[in-house]
């Protein structure tokens, strides 16, 4: 146990390598502090990661990211621990032991050369969860929309996945499931599959914490009048950015789900589980006003006949540039934005019925779309309750973050040495996820420079 | 089993078939109804203001004289089984209003019977895989789409005993009986209700909705388990062949008629001549039905 501050260990571990926890790696990292990155997917990357383009600038999410996730991936004082889950966190600032638990990826790393050659061969497609689990028609599905090491029982989430390593997914492995097939240990080269692997457990000593569990979408199954997810071609707002992404399982073409045709009307669904203090979730989710509106018009980019329409209670589009944004989805892209919710989505033949109301000009509203976009509340990551619980760190009734104080101490919480990040305190979109982790990182440097000021210890801690 | 009964008014008067169909096939799966030797009107709608307890007093009434006869107690009117089931849980959270209510009906009653629709009693209690297994007659080739209405649904954390979005109880029971329930996305949606006085177009408009929809999920006849949506969706298409040119009328079933029919009773008094939509046609083609069907 640390007995003063000049003891304390200036490691810090980062839970969550989205964008907000990437930031505060690197910020911490380049400082020259060894910062410990854990996330339970098997690279970096977080949601953004499966964004198509940002809002306002339509950036492409992944180009502007990769420069990010491989100085994440190569960067000397950043260890990565992907494919891994916090299993026990104990001790107090300055001292914090972290036990974490890594899931076998069936694949030894260390030997693997990310030739592809595994998924390539692997003879068993699998629903993508990257993909939200789009399952187009066999037409799309051919390899000329697969890309590189995905879509496959032993896959890795993108082409551009840091680290570049894939992992077995024994749900769908022929070989787990019917005792046959070994493939991909025949292909590869170095010999780095490995049936037998085990779950590894490492223990890290850190003294501080950042959080960057970051969200997950309220489930479509949990909103029963829009579908309850039983409907193709109603899709979550995720789901139509890998649609629209070029990494997507389309390429980037926009086809509808249920028969990949191409949709001609698109109905945007604001406020779903969101503002329903009745049903759902009372709070607002802040960035869906504004994705919807750029999901809206990249349709419209690619779709020049089609029509868009966004449904919405009312836009809220605070940022700088966000309201020039929509106004230009509005004139420019044609996108029709009808103020009102909609009461139910069904499917009828071919089409998507849309019910909504128009509350302008008070009258009902009946849209016989191709394909309908919901916007779900954000929800917190799964696992982040069982995380408070082990830390002692509060948080609030729908299991976000509780900052310990939310004007002036955001990023802080009511545990000393344990900050926070990005959007699991609540709903953010990408620019305040970002500013979050280098706010984060700059409260965890002050606090290692603090611990220096009395006895130089240099930058590199005791391990 | 033996459950205490309020038929309510509709079945005691325009609903006598549906009534007569529902404690034959009840009784026919072992289901005892015992009528309230006393019942009076369940206040027909759950009062639309908060503080008006006077409205609350005649279902009060009704729960006092089931609490007097046994623990639970059933209805077959979708409507009294809302109002007396919200009246019975507003009892039970608001001991303020309670004493008010008990002084105004002299009672001393503080929601202690249980209040079940009998579409959730045949499904929990009795089980739709003994129906099945006492079913003489399987409606083999009947395609039927089953409608709910809103009153075993809405506000589902009052009333709901099944999904208020997906509901699936009167489809599994049409299954059990060895119908073909054909699912359509409109079975929860408004039959119209009242406004079938105040603005009948209105009424017809939604009814034409729900019907159309089920006869192009393939349904040849629609059943429901609410008395109100079986007037309605009845009734209106006696004028639908003027407002919508080439709409095909079908027969709308209470569910207890298909029941008594798939148990092998004698269905003659099931209330067919009631009908706008001449049901035993219908019957006839599918050989369950011998007797005359001009008795209109």
């Amino acid at each position: 146990m640390a007995t003063s501050e000049n003891n304390y260990n200036k490691r810090v571990l980062i839970v969550g390598a989205g964008i907000a926890g990437m930031q505060a790696a690197l910020d911490i990292a380049n400082s020259g502090y060894q910062v410990v990155l854990v996330d339970r997917l098997p690279s970096v990357g977080g949601h953004m990661h499966q964004l198509g383009e940002t809002f306002p600038t339509l950036d492409c999410a992944q180009c502007i990211m990769t420069p990010r996730t491989v100085d994440v991936g190569r960067h000397e004082k950043i260890k990565l621990h992907v494919y891994s889950e916090i299993e026990e966190i104990t001790g107090d600032m300055g001292d914090f032991r972290v036990r974490i638990r890594r899931k076998p990826a069936y694949v030894n790393w260390d030997l693997c050369t990310a030739c592809g050659a595994c998924s390539e061969k692997c003879p068993q497609s699998i629903p993508v969860a990257f993909d939200r689990y789009l399952e187009m028609p066999k037409v799309l599905a051919s390899g000329k929309v697969r890309h590189e090491g995905t879509g496959k029982a032993i896959y890795t989430l993108s082409p551009q996945a840091v680290p570049k390593k894939p992992v077995i997914d024994v749900e769908y492995c022929t070989w787990f499931q019917k005792g046959k097939c070994r493939l991909c240990e025949k292909v590869c080269p170095v010999g780095a599959i490995d049936y037998e692997q085990q779950p590894a457990w490492f223990e890290e000593r850190v003294g501080a914490v950042i959080l960057a569990t970051g969200y997950e979408l309220y489930p479509l199954q949990k909103l029963g009048e829009y579908g309850g997810g039983e409907v193709p071609d109603v899709i979550d707002a995720l789901a139509m950015e890998r649609l629209l992404g070029a990494s997507g399982p389309t390429a980037g073409v926009v086809r509808r789900p249920s028969d990949g045709k191409e949709p001609m009307e698109v109905v945007w669904i604001q406020c779903a589980g969101s503002r329903d203090p009745e049903l759902a979730m009372p709070y607002c989710s802040k960035i869906c006003c504004m994705y919807s509106a750029k999901q809206a018009m990249l349709y419209k980019h690619k779709v020049h006949d089609g029509q868009a329409y966004v449904f919405y209670i009312d836009i809220r589009s605070a940022g700088k540039r966000y309201e020039e944004f929509i106004q230009r989805a509005m004139e420019e892209d044609r996108v029709l934005f009808v103020r009102g919710k909609v009461s139910k989505v069904f499917r009828e033949g071919e089409k998507v019925i849309v019910w909504g109301v128009d509350t302008l000009t008070g009258l009902p509203v009946e849209i016989a779309a191709d394909l309908a976009v919901i916007s779900p509340a954000m929800i917190p990551s799964e696992g982040t309750r069982e995380l408070a619980r082990m830390l002692g760190v509060e948080s609030d009734e729908f299991g976000w973050w509780t900052e310990a104080e939310s004007n002036l101490a955001p990023l802080e919480t009511s545990r000393p040495g344990v900050f926070l990040a990005g959007a699991g305190t609540g709903p953010k979109d990408i620019p305040e996820a970002v500013s979050q982790g280098s706010g984060a990182a700059g409260k965890v440097l002050s606090l290692f420079g603090r611990w220096g000021a009395s006895a130089d210890q240099g930058t590199e801690p005791a391990e | 089993m033996q459950v205490s009964y309020f038929p309510g008014c509709t079945l005691n008067t325009t609903g006598k078939g549906f009534d007569r169909a529902v404690r034959a096939s009840a009784a026919a799966v072992g289901l005892e109804l015992v009528e309230l030797p006393e019942w009076n009107c369940c206040g027909a709608t759950y009062p639309l203001i908060i503080d008006n307890m006077l409205e609350l007093a005649a279902p009060a009434h009704v729960l006092v004289s089931a609490r007097d006869q046994g623990s639970m107690v059933t209805t077959a009117c979708t409507t009294c089984y809302n109002v007396l089931k919200r009246t019975n849980g507003f009892i039970r959270e608001h001991p303020e209003e309670r004493e008010r209510i008990n002084a105004f009906i002299e009672a001393e009653y503080s929601g202690e019977v249980e209040v079940k629709d009998i579409l959730h009693l045949l499904r929990d209690d009795v089980g739709f895989e003994a129906i099945q297994g006492k079913v003489q007659k399987p409606l083999q080739g009947l395609q039927v789409a089953a409608y709910y209405g809103c009153m075993v649904l809405r506000p589902p954390a009052e009333v709901a005993y099944d999904d208020p979005d997906h509901p699936e109880s009167l489809d599994k029971l049409m299954a059990a009986l060895g119908a073909t329930p054909a699912d359509f996305p409109h079975k929860n949606e408004c039959c119209g209700a009242y406004l079938a006085v105040a603005a009948p177009e209105v009424t017809q408009e939604m009814v034409h909705t729900i019907l159309q929809s089920a006869q192009t999920a393939g349904a040849e006849a629609v059943v429901t388990n609410c008395p109100l949506c079986q007037f309605n969706l009845d009734k209106q298409q006696a004028e639908m062949r003027r407002s919508h040119a080439g709409y095909v009328p079908i027969p709308v079933f209470y569910f207890s008629q298909l029941m008594g029919l798939a148990l092998g009773l004698d269905i003659e008094s099931y209330g067919w001549e009631r009908h706008y939509v001449d049901a035993r046609p219908l019957l006839g083609k599918h050989g369950w039905w011998n007797g005359r069907t001009d008795g209109h």
